[in-house]
């Protein structure tokens, strides 16, 4: 078994709170992977609202938040244990957000600095 | 088979009377997994557990006079140490328990002897309980007792870190002798009472002391109260398994519905929410309400609870609640992700669910089912249904 990580990227800041329907699903989609017992790690969500993101460069450069270059923002992230890359991508097509909002998730396998 | 076994030799030898029964349960381990479980298998537990105490009173002659210095340090003094104030654990079988779940063990080594000793589990109830293999639980328990053995294991009386430190693993052990009551599988009969009720009696003991009266042994009293709820309305005179649906409510008892209420209010102090909370909400709501979101709300609990802590039995549960609140086919789907062929209910379920989309497949999956289970009243249960599905299919 490998370990992958979805990297979850939505692409409006005004998207990122879901209404409580939206929730439900993605928590579905959360615990459909648990309960294939797949899921390592439930990740955390990335807070992107000013005050709780910021991305320092260099030469003492801070700048709010990481959405002034990019559009896209990273949201969140959790860890999935499969066979192989295809079966954690055929997890994440599965997920509610595709529907609900648009946006991308980021595929990559993990590995571990040990 | 009861608990009774250890209690019944008296404090005074407690820790002889604990190896006789381990031993005993050893030999009916090996001997029912040859040759059957007996008619009786409480009475040929009592015989044997005699006979190896006539045994033992005959060693110990030959013990007192020729190595007596030798075993005295851990074998007769933990005996007669055993007293325990109303501020430690004032149930002598509880004790035994917190005695038992000591750390020189891993987590599971301890709830499977703890299941063994003092809840009289077979190996094979153990394996049932831990969803693992017979041999695997006979290789835990034994590495687990050596280990015991060269911690000079003792049954003295636990401090205040100690019963603190050890609560989770017994909350654990009375949850898995609970529901090996509440879905016995071994005994081919479908609920076992006395289990149950052994497994409430001690939770109860656990809330009257002020160590262990937190809001998790709440939430797990609450949990219990709730599904002895139901037991008499879960099968029939004949002891055949009642479906949830088609169980009589008015059998449900209301004087446990109010006490599970009780506990889980109770339970509700702090911010920690463990897996017997969340169970005890998907009991609650189970048991109390009509409400026609009630689905909708078991599910997330179930989805809370699968996030906590895998396990199939779980992932089954919730996959259920899953097609209640988004329907039979979306839930198929989810159903096939688990990849639980080797597991009954996982059948049972996919049977189930293609009932109204596909009556050759849901047969199919029902014949895997009956062929799967161990227990006979659930046998029975699946076949009436396949046959049902027999005569549709015709």
């Amino acid at each position: 078994m490998k370990e992958f990580a979805l990297i979850f990227r939505l692409k409006d800041i005004a998207d990122f709170k879901p209404s409580p329907e939206q929730m439900q699903e993605r928590m579905n989609w959360l615990a459909g992977i648990a309960a294939q017992n797949k899921l390592v790690d439930k990740g955390n969500t990335l807070l992107p609202i000013p005050g709780s993101a910021k991305t320092v460069k260099p030469g003492n450069v801070v700048t709010d938040g990481p959405y002034t270059e990019i559009k896209e923002f990273i949201s969140g992230y959790i860890v999935v244990s499969t066979e192989n890359i295809d079966e954690a991508v055929e997890i994440a097509k599965a997920n509610p957000i595709f529907d609900q909002v648009g946006g991308n998730i980021e595929v990559r396998e993990v590995l571990k600095r040990d | 088979m009861t608990s009774v076994l250890c209690r019944h030799f008296g404090l005074k030898h407690i820790e002889i009377a604990e190896d006789i029964a381990s031993d005993t349960f050893l030999k009916a381990s090996e001997h029912w997994a040859i040759n059957g479980i007996p008619d009786n298998p409480t009475a040929w537990l009592y015989t044997v557990a005699k006979n190896k105490t006539k045994d033992y009173f005959r060693h110990i002659s030959v013990f007192e006079s020729q190595i007596k210095e030798a075993i005295k340090p851990n074998e007769i003094e933990g005996g007669q140490n055993f007293e325990f104030s109303t501020e430690n654990i004032s149930d002598s079988q509880l004790a035994m328990i917190f005695a038992v779940c000591n750390p020189s063990n891993s987590t599971e080594a301890q709830i499977c002897l703890a299941l063994q000793i003092l809840c009289g589990f077979s190996v094979e109830e153990i394996a049932n309980a831990f969803l693992a293999k017979a041999e695997t639980i006979k290789k835990r328990l034994h590495r687990a007792r050596t280990n015991l053995r060269d911690d000079n294991f003792q049954i003295n009386p636990l401090g205040e870190m100690e019963i603190r430190g050890r609560l989770d693993t017994v909350l654990k052990t009375l949850y898995l002798l609970f529901n090996e009551g509440y879905f016995s599988k071994t005994a081919n009969q479908l609920i076992r009472k006395d289990l149950c009720s052994e497994a409430i009696r001690l939770t109860l003991v656990l809330t009257e002391n002020t160590f262990t009266n937190t809001p998790d042994t709440n939430a797990l009293l609450a949990l219990m109260c709730f599904q002895s709820s139901r037991l008499q309305a879960r099968t029939n005179d004949s002891g055949e398994a009642i479906l949830f649906d088609q169980q009589d409510k008015s059998l449900w008892d209301k004087t446990l519905i109010g006490k599970g209420n009780y506990y889980l209010v109770n339970a509700c102090h702090g911010n920690e929410v463990s897996k017997y909370h969340l169970e005890a909400g998907i009991a609650y709501w189970h048991t109390s309400s009509t409400d026609e979101n009630k689905w909708k709300h078991i599910l997330e609990l179930y989805n809370q609870l699968v996030l906590t802590e895998y396990s199939p039995v779980t992932a089954l549960n919730r996959t259920f609640a899953y097609a209640k609140v988004h329907g039979h086919e979306k839930a198929i789907i989810e159903a096939v992700n688990l990849q639980l062929t080797d597991n009954s209910a996982y059948h049972g379920l996919l049977g189930y669910l293609y009932t109204t989309i596909d009556l050759e497949v849901a047969i199919s999956h029902y014949q895997q089912a009956v062929q799967l289970t161990k227990s006979r009243s659930e046998k029975q249960t699946l076949t009436k249904e396949l046959n049902r599905l027999k005569e549709k299919n015709r």
